[in-house]
């Protein structure tokens, strides 16, 4: 069944087309990656779908729900939550309280006037929140300021951030770009875990094809704003049009 | 205790203490010495402080913590003061229904204002309450007061008279606000020595009622809630993505804070039974913000220590005049006497928002986070020397 259903979806920014009509079903419970060159519109598609930015036209359902129109915080709580292309977490807050914030909104919904309650008292949500960081392990940050860590530690926190929420779909934006080899090797392990334990619906936004072959079980191309082929990692490989669109443009 | 971790719990016991023995504490000078001019301990003062750190604390509570700039935080405390008055005129002048009244009718205000302002963030957000706080002032000053419908009483300012209604007032009440017919003008002056200390009602009233805010604030500071707010300060945009709404937690805060200042408008008119529109100028608006960024914006006692020391100083240097300067200086030759009383003329009296001036601008070069800065400053000197002692005694062990 397709969890993500895009249809026909067109974005413009001036006299640029960003997007034009754009499909796009994900299956639920796969893998599902986007590649294409640089300004291919890739981002910018994952912002209609968080509520970032409004299509000019199309349709973009979630579970047979329209995402359309809804507010950032909205759609989050329908269950897609995602990781910036650029990391964004709360620098001023230590480790531990970035990863407690997406607990709250969890358990506790948009809004709730918790002003006497205490945060040191929340041990069921601490507790959840400290064994994520040691799946993506960074319990030795726990009360590091989050502005402190390194570029690769800050999208493993914003991952850990996602992931605490069990969302149904995560979107991930280029989650390996900025990181040593051994911990992009240890990020493709962790998503592929929690993709098979944990039932949790990914699209990912990638450059490193082989994060992108180790992960994904559909892969779909866009370039200028339009999908050129959608297929299996396999057939994308072999196929003479991705080699001309992605690789040769990619490598000038 | 009282649900407050053993750091929180200390700063809170040191506030209590503090304000219980301000009296004496900020009366150091003996009254009949010269340096007498310099005690702060008197009722009228000490009021000021602990009234003005109520507004501070509520002010750092939406600016400290979401990092949302109110400019127009003074129309709240009007409009505090005036609720006061009103039931003062038509009901009585004991001191909490008026404090309820201001504080549910700031918190109506605060609402209003807030849900219009804060559709805008940043400096737009400062402007749009900036705007709210002169058309309050506006409205005080002029349109509300006229012959027909006189809710302010304009430029005079909303006080008793003794035609009032005063439905609830009976023979033996004072005639001054009073909490269950203990009057707060009641000083008790307590001789010791050369020194006399007065201990004053209206004071240790509103002393309690900071008490009472500081640890409201505390909470708040350590609770959830505290924390979303945080996070609205360091990245908005992440908290929505997040899944939370920005704009309830946003609104919550700024009605905290605005009844914190209406409680602290009611306060002013507690010790003072009156209201004026000039409480609500954009001067007494910018006071708070000025409070605020000198004793540590965002901390929990930052605000408190910018409130006095702007309301110490206040008094002080607008006390001093050439005759006092005259005074200080006499010991040197006439000349010199002069040419330094003329330098320090443009400084003190009414010239002291001159010398504020340059004090925040020292404060907000030198010490970023403020007075609580220059505190953590100092003491991490003191550790380092303590420190270095220790190590040179330990070489000189050594050594022997
Ligand atoms: N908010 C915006 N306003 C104007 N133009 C935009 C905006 N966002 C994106 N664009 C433009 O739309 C095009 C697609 O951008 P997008 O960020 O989606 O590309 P991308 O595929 O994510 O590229 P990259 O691999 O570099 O991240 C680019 O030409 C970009 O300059
Ligand atoms: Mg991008």
């Amino acid at each position: 069944m397709a969890i993500l259903e895009v249809k026909g979806v067109n974005k413009r920014f001036g006299g640029l087309a960003a997007l034009s009509d754009v499909n796009l079903s994900v299956q639920e419970s796969t893998v599902h990656a986007i590649i294409g060159p640089n300004g291919a519109g890739k981002s910018t598609l994952l912002n209609c779908l968080v509520g970032k930015l409004m299509p000019d036209s199309g349709s973009v359902m979630f579970d047979n729900q329209s995402v359309l129109g809804r507010k950032p915080h909205e759609i989050n709580q329908m269950g897609i939550s995602r990781v910036f292309q650029t990391p964004e977490i709360f620098g001023d807050l230590t480790v531990l309280e970035n990863i407690m914030i997406p607990c709250f909104a969890r358990r506790d919904g948009a809004f709730r006037m918790h002003a006497f309650e205490q945060f040191a008292n929340e041990t069921e949500l601490i507790d959840k929140s400290d064994a994520i960081l040691s799946d993506v392990s960074m319990t030795d940050q726990r009360d590091a300021h989050a502005a402190s860590l390194s570029r690769g530690d800050k999208r493993r926190l914003e991952m850990a951030m996602c992931l605490v929420q069990e969302p149904r779909l995560l979107l991930l934006d280029e989650p390996t770009a900025g990181m040593a080899r051994a911990d992009t090797n240890n990020t493709i392990d962790l998503l592929k875990e929690i993709n098979g334990k944990r039932d949790i619906t990914m699209v990912i936004i990638e450059h490193d094809m082989h994060v992108v072959f180790s992960l994904a079980e559909r892969i779909t191309v866009l370039a200028q704003g339009t999908p050129l082929v959608e297929d299996t990692p396999d057939n994308i490989k072999g196929n003479p049009k991705v080699q001309e669109a992605y690789l040769g443009e990619s490598q000038n | 205790m009282l649900g407050l971790n053993n750091k929180d719990t200390s700063l809170f016991l040191v506030i209590i203490v503090l304000t219980i023995l301000a009296p004496v504490l900020l009366n150091p000078f003996p009254t009949e010495s010269t340096l007498a001019q310099f005690n702060a301990g008197y009722p009228d003062l000490m009021q000021k402080f602990v009234v003005f750190g109520i507004f501070a604390i509520g002010f750092n509570i939406l600016f400290g913590l979401t990092g949302y700039l109110s400019f127009g935080h003074a129309a709240f405390l009007g409009v505090g003061s005036y609720s006061a008055v009103w039931i003062y005129k038509l009901f009585t002048y004991n001191v909490i229904p008026a404090l309820i009244l201001a504080v549910i009718v700031s918190g109506i205000f605060a609402v209003l204002i807030g849900y219009v302002s804060l559709r805008r963030s940043g400096i737009y957000f400062s402007i749009l309450t900036l705007a709210f706080a002169q058309m309050s002032f506006a409205l005080a000053y002029s349109v509300l007061s006229n012959p027909k419908f006189n809710l302010t009483n304009g430029e005079t300012g909303l006080q008793i008279y003794a035609n009032d209604l005063q439905l609830f007032h009976r023979e033996g009440l004072p005639d001054f606000p009073h909490l269950f017919g203990l009057s707060m003008v009641s000083t008790y002056k307590l001789g010791v020595g050369p020194w006399e200390f007065q201990l004053n009602v209206a004071y240790y009233f509103c002393a309690i009622m900071m008490i009472l805010a500081f640890y409201f604030a505390i909470r708040l500071f350590r609770s959830p809630f505290g924390m979303m707010l945080r996070a609205i300060k360091s990245n908005q945009q992440r908290l929505n993505y997040t899944g939370l709404n920005s704009r309830p937690y946003m609104l919550a805060a700024f009605v905290v804070s605005g009844m914190y200042a209406g409680l602290a408008g009611g306060l002013l008119a507690v010790t003072d039974p009156l209201a004026g529109a000039e409480r609500m100028q954009w001067t007494a608006s910018g006071e708070v913000v000025l409070m605020t960024i000198l004793g540590g914006t965002g901390t929990l006692i930052g605000p408190v220590l910018g409130a006095g020391f702007i309301k110490y100083f206040e008094n002080i240097f607008s006390k001093i005049n050439d005759q006092v300067l005259h005074q200080w200086f006499t010991f040197l030759p006439d000349g010199i006497e002069d040419v330094l009383v003329a330098i320090v003329h443009p400084f003190i009296g009414k010239g002291w928002h001159l010398t504020l001036g340059i004090l925040f601008m020292l404060v907000v070069i030198f010490l970023p986070g403020g007075l609580v800065e220059g505190g953590q400053r100092i003491a991490r000197l003191l550790r380092r020397l303590s420190n270095r002692d220790k190590a040179a005694d330990a070489t000189n062990v050594s050594a022997e």
